[in-house]
């Protein structure tokens, strides 16, 4: 865990430093551009809903190894209203914003592994790991 | 990637048509293998790089560009592909409570020598939300209920098995056709949410008498149609559609059958047959069977239903049953 860094999210620009800061991490792992940008383009989705929904909130970045693999592990964490069902925001096609933006089933799909723990009035914590092939 | 790579080098250098039609064959086998557009772009990227390891610099940002942009339409593609096969199981699904209910809503027409008997009820999408129902009571006589939930689809399926299950609970000695309504009437509006209605005939045979004893809660009427005088009459019968209010009164009328008479019952798929926009007149359902009328009864409801598939250029909107019975004897 000592590879861990946050960047907190407060403000649209963080969001931007988000993605610069995953992209770099990716591109050092070895990921391709394709998966690059699906990386940042996860990221993104998931600072713009703690940007959106719940005002404050701090992404993690860790590097991950697996049984001969490495991966890049994104956490996503805020104090916001949570998820009271999480089912129903993980159907395609769901969306609380209007549209515009994957939304959790998007970004279960730019990524391979995808965790979310949710907690009514405390908080939200979303974990997605992208593994390089 | 090495044969998108081929083919563009070959376009590249010769620039036909033939290179042109084996991208348009290739981009379909991509297609089958569920290859995302982001990921086209990405093989795109990369054979250009390979093909022209010179190229400038503005060119290979610009094509990075272009991949970030590109990555939402593979998101999307990705959830249409999901959405997709969610459909199919879904239909399927569909499928398997058709075959279903059409076990379970099976009803037998009764064998009488006294009477001739046709129906046919076809459903507008895969469930039907019509129902009818034969019974030949302990003395021979015959009960017939035509029934038509508000509404269509799986839905109106639901319900109406409930009227099924409430029919065949009640005993084979003979009712009234008031009281089973009335019975039903007490089963829909517990089990029913407000909003939905069921409309419905019943009636009675009596194979002595030749006296067809019925009741209805709001249903179309049906018409009788005398031989002797080749006139069609609506059936007279009033009374409130089933779920609509608690212990609710049914009135018996009653109607002596001649030989040749003939009793059809319908459902609003058969009057609101729809020819573009014009609703159909129920007279000319009436015009129409009166054409047939000559027929065995089977054939009548089917030379009708033929009739108006066609005239609704095969497209029922709405749940189709026609009933006749004919006295013959």
């Amino acid at each position: 865990m000592n590879n861990q860094s946050c960047i907190p999210i407060k403000k649209e620009w963080d969001i931007v430093g988000a993605r610069q800061y995953g992209r770099d991490i990716a591109k050092n792992l070895g990921f391709g551009s394709v998966d690059q940008a699906r990386i940042a383009t996860a990221i993104s989705e998931l600072a713009r809903n703690i940007y959106l929904y719940a005002q404050k909130g701090k992404i993690c970045f860790d590097i991950v190894e697996g049984v001969n693999k490495k991966g890049i592990k994104i956490v996503a964490i805020d104090e916001g209203p949570g998820i009271e069902e999480i089912s129903k925001v993980m159907e395609d096609g769901y969306t609380t914003s209007g549209g515009l933006g994957a939304g959790l089933p998007g970004i279960k799909r730019l990524m391979d592994d995808f965790d979310i723990i949710s907690e009514v009035g405390k908080g939200t914590e979303i974990t997605v790991v992208k593994w390089l092939r | 990637m090495e044969k998108y790579k081929e083919l563009m080098k070959q376009y590249m250098l010769t620039e036909n048509e033939e290179a042109l039609y084996k991208a348009e064959q290739f981009s379909k086998q991509l297609l089958q293998k569920d290859v995302s557009p982001d990921e086209i772009v990405q093989i795109h990227i990369e054979s250009l790089k390979s093909l022209y390891p010179e190229l400038p610099k503005e060119m290979k940002r610009s094509l990075d560009f272009l991949l970030e942009t590109m990555i939402a339409y593979g998101i999307v593609h990705q959830e249409a592909r999901d959405l997709r096969e969610k459909q199919l199981e879904l239909k399927s699904e569909i499928e398997v409570a058709a075959n279903m209910q059409d076990t379970l809503l099976n009803t037998v027409i009764p064998d009488v020598e006294v009477l001739d008997i046709g129906v046919l009820s076809v459903a507008a999408k895969q469930m039907n939300g019509d129902y009818h129902h034969f019974i030949k009571d302990s003395s021979g006589n015959v009960g017939v209920g035509i029934a038509d939930v508000i509404g269509k689809g799986i839905p109106a399926a639901l319900c109406m098995s409930m009227i099924k299950y409430a029919l065949d609970s009640f005993s084979d000695e003979r009712f009234s056709p008031n009281s089973i309504l009335e019975l039903l009437n007490r089963v829909v509006e517990r089990n029913v949410e407000a909003g939905m209605f069921i409309t419905m005939f019943y009636g009675v045979y009596d194979i002595h008498s030749h006296e067809f004893t019925y009741s209805s809660a709001g249903h179309e009427p049906g018409f009788f149609y005398k031989a002797k005088s080749k006139q069609f009459e609506e059936i007279d019968a009033r009374g409130i559609v089933l779920g609509v209010q608690n212990n609710v009164s049914y009135i018996n009328y009653s109607k002596s059958l001649e030989v040749g008479d003939t009793v059809l019952l319908l459902t609003d798929g058969v009057t609101e047959c729809r020819q573009g926009d014009r609703f159909i007149e129920r007279q000319e359902v009436v015009d129409v069977v009166q054409k047939y009328i000559h027929l065995p009864a089977q054939h009548i409801v089917e030379n009708v239903y033929r009739y108006f598939e066609r005239l609704q250029d095969f497209d029922l909107r709405d749940d189709f049953t026609l009933i006749i019975l004919r006295r013959e004897r």
